[in-house]
């Protein structure tokens, strides 16, 4: 189960890169397992504003659909549109290509609620066993 | 069968490219057999059961007097006295009861399903990868017939009939030998590609062509002529047979609902359950997915008649918003 180090994580399977007040959002390696072949994602408008918790988006196997949620809040300012035609990119490539929104951070702070890659692989273990 | 094995895409693309194997032995069968066997069959069920031959096998469905469904089946006539029902494992009690309930003259009725595994090997490579393992001809197995043949020298019920849309068979095979033969199909398999396929592909491949699922486009609530499967209906048939009355008034009245397929226009997977708005109207999705061989959402609804046809715009809530859907011909995948 892949769990690079420099990403923060959420109990809900997201994953956030953050690069100075930009935070890059997708779905985490173990989600996508879980989820099946990705046949179609939804994600909002560039200028959309979401807080915390927020659901941003869904993605759909064919079996499933998941919501995503916002793990910090802020405004998108970049849709990773490729995802339209090419939604197995979440399965193949879920941290690089499959890439989901980029949003402007509004609260650095909001960071501390997420939990680093160590606290994630003991979160996976326990949901998981 | 787990909801899938390698990644239900894969596994539905191979059943219509080259092979896939499903364990559908959850599946359950009920024998019949004794002088009046079909006379029987003939009252609980709504299809002519007198057109079947040794060795023939032919879709229909028990109903209530009302006409709705019991359950959908297969019926395999093995001689004049002596048949196998095929049922939805979930229906596997109620079937049996039911048929034990409208018994009369000389007929057994047996639960066999313990005695059985089923496998399905489906798609265009289906004959090529059995032919390995058999002695039987499969080329002189048409469809809906079967033989009774050995399998890697055990003698196996080979039926040409399926749940896909693809040429294939359905074996079934005592459990003792259910390893041997799925590790002698994977190995004669190979080389086309063949793939253990599980219920998420199972699921689209029958959506794809219109196969209706019991508990979601058929029930206790429906009939087979608002189903769409007024084929297996035969009025005509000499025989009395439960519902018959009731079939014969919706025939003259005319339907109220009509099962339609549809394709979303808008973006979003329509799925079960999801609710569907047209008119002043609602109604629920019965049957919904993503389509991987058409790549496209699509997915059945119980529509007014004048509603019910190509074209006519209907609205399907995803996760809260109303998203424009069509009604389109089915089956929505042809060769």
């Amino acid at each position: 189960m892949n769990v690079p180090d420099d990403l923060f994580y959420t109990e809900d399977h997201e994953w956030v890169m953050v690069e100075g007040d930009t935070a890059t959002i997708g779905i985490t390696d173990y989600a996508q397992e879980e989820l099946g072949d990705v046949v179609f994602v939804e994600l909002p408008e560039v200028g959309d504003a979401f807080t915390a918790k927020d659901s941003f988006g869904s993605v759909e196997s064919v079996k499933a659909v998941s919501e995503i949620y916002a793990p910090v809040s802020g405004e998108v300012v970049e849709v990773n549109e490729s995802l339209t035609d090419a939604p197995e990119t979440v399965n193949e490539d879920p941290y690089g290509e499959g890439w989901m929104i980029r949003l402007k951070l509004e609260n650095s702070a909001e960071l501390d609620n997420l939990m680093s890659a160590d606290d994630y692989k003991e979160f996976l273990k326990e949901e998981v066993g | 069968m787990p909801v899938q094995y390698s990644g239900a895409l894969q596994e539905h693309l191979a059943v219509r490219k080259a092979v896939g194997v499903f364990d559908v032995s959850h599946m359950g069968e009920i024998e019949v057999r004794g002088e009046d066997a079909l006379p029987f069959l003939q009252r609980v069920t709504c299809n002519d059961v007198s057109r079947l031959g040794d060795q023939q096998a032919q879709y229909s469905a028990l109903l209530y007097p009302q006409g709705t469904f019991v359950d959908d089946i297969l019926i395999y006539r093995f001689a004049r006295n002596h048949f196998l029902i095929c049922v939805n494992a979930a229906n596997r009690e109620k079937d049996y009861d039911w048929m034990l309930k409208h018994r009369s003259g000389s007929v057994s009725v047996e639960d066999t399903s313990d005695r059985y595994v089923q496998l399905a090997i489906q798609g265009p490579r289906a004959a090529d990868v059995l032919q390995q393992l058999t002695p039987l001809q499969l080329s002189t197995i048409k469809n809906y017939r079967f033989a009774v043949g050995p399998v890697c020298d055990v003698e196996c019920i080979v039926s040409r009939t399926g749940y896909t849309g693809e040429d294939g068979f359905e074996l079934y095979l005592p459990p003792s030998a259910a390893e041997k033969i799925w590790r002698a199909l994977f190995e004669a398999g190979k080389e086309v590609g063949i793939q253990a396929a599980g219920l998420a592909a199972r699921n689209t491949l029958r959506l794809e062509v219109r196969y209706p699922l019991y508990g979601n486009d058929i029930d206790e609530t429906t009939t087979p002529l608002e189903a769409g499967l007024g084929w297996i209906v035969k009025l005509s048939k000499e025989e009395d047979f439960i519902g018959r009355q009731a079939l014969e008034s919706q025939k003259s009245e005319g339907v109220r609902k009509q099962l339609a397929g549809f394709e979303m226009v808008d973006s979003g997977i329509a799925r079960d359950g999801y609710r569907v708005f047209f008119d002043s109207c609602e109604t629920v999705v019965t049957s919904g997915s993503y389509s991987p061989s058409l790549e496209r959402a699509i997915g059945l609804v119980y529509l007014p008649p004048e509603r019910a046809v190509p074209g006519e715009e209907i609205a399907v809530e995803i996760r809260g918003r109303k998203r424009q859907a069509r009604v389109v011909e089915t089956p929505f995948y042809k060769k």
